[in-house]
């Protein structure tokens, strides 16, 4: 059977849903919400390229490349924040994190 | 054509497994390799779909920049990770109704929905022949060009975010020397020696 864009769409939904399960079920480890982050814009991208070769429009592929870049700063910039608290803290349990307000 | 099918289903299943993985894992060490699994597998997808650009991309800056961050920051804390865990199971059936009702609905709109018979034609920037020009070369065309403001402005964000990185995780200790060399330089003859007269059989 030939492998059509269903099949990709498929594999992105269930990676996505796989990734707002894992915040619900890591919902005290910063790191692993981080990575289940990734895991839904990985999940967004596939998307975005199964549609841009589907359509035979390569503005889908340009769109990825936008959201590669958004990750990579949001990877950065959340793990300069999580090493930082975690020196001022010395926990990275996001319970903790109230004890900021204010 | 079979090959297609078996290589996409192997890559698919991969994925998918690994991606489980990342979130089930108990250690997160085991959850960053299974993520760098996951991000291979999807850009085997990507060659797959016929985006060798974005597929070499998404190996480079996620497996070689990302993935490797998140290394770093897992084994550079010194968290006890089994404290974390708990709670696990207190979230299971949450988690898993939020995630099953949205896998559901995911999978319904794939169900009912067409394309419009319009689409194609009114596509923003259409892909060239395969046979004409290839992947990475069609995209340089229209990213310099058609896409030239949005992908400064990507640049942008990542200087933002590479500044923002460093000014957050910077620290002066107070108690380390640094040489200062404009201190160095800046010291006068009479700053650096001191002439004493020493009385014969006294000493100091």
């Amino acid at each position: 059977m030939a492998i059509g864009l269903a099949h990709y769409l498929t594999v992105a939904a269930i990676l996505f849903t796989l990734g707002i399960f894992g915040i619900f079920l890591n919902r005290k480890n910063v790191i692993v919400i981080l990575m289940s982050i990734e895991l839904m814009l990985l999940a967004v991208n596939i998307n975005l390229v199964a549609f841009s070769t589907h359509m035979g429009d390569l503005a889908g592929q340009v769109f990825a490349l936008f959201v590669l870049t958004v990750a990579a700063g949001e990877a950065a910039i959340g793990l300069a924040i999580l090493v930082i608290y975690f020196r001022n803290r010395g926990s990275i349990a996001v319970e903790d994190i109230n004890m900021m307000k204010g | 054509m079979i090959a297609t099918a078996i290589a996409f289903y192997l890559f698919a299943a991969i994925t998918v497994a690994a991606g489980f993985m990342v979130i089930a894992a108990r250690n997160p060490v085991h959850s960053v390799l299974f993520l760098i699994l996951a991000f291979f597998n999807a850009a085997a997808l990507f060659v797959l779909m016929g985006a060798e650009f974005l597929a070499l991309i998404l190996v480079i800056v996620y497996v070689g920049a990302v993935a490797v961050l998140f290394l770093f920051v897992v084994m550079m804390l010194d968290i006890d990770f089994s404290e974390l865990r708990e709670g696990f199971l207190q979230y299971l059936p949450v988690g898993a109704l939020v995630g099953i009702i949205l896998l559901i609905e995911l999978l319904l709109v794939l169900g009912a929905w067409v394309i419009a018979p319009e689409a194609a034609s009114i596509a923003a920037s259409p892909t060239p022949a395969i046979t004409d020009i290839d992947n990475t070369r069609a995209l340089g065309h229209i990213v310099y060009t058609q896409y030239v403001y949005p992908f400064q402005a990507a640049g942008l964000i990542l200087l933002v975010a590479m500044i923002g990185a460093i000014v957050l995780t910077l620290r002066h200790k107070p108690n380390v020397k640094r040489q200062v060399i404009a201190d160095q330089v800046a010291r006068t003859r009479e700053q650096a020696v001191e002439m004493k007269k020493v009385e014969p059989g006294q000493g100091l």
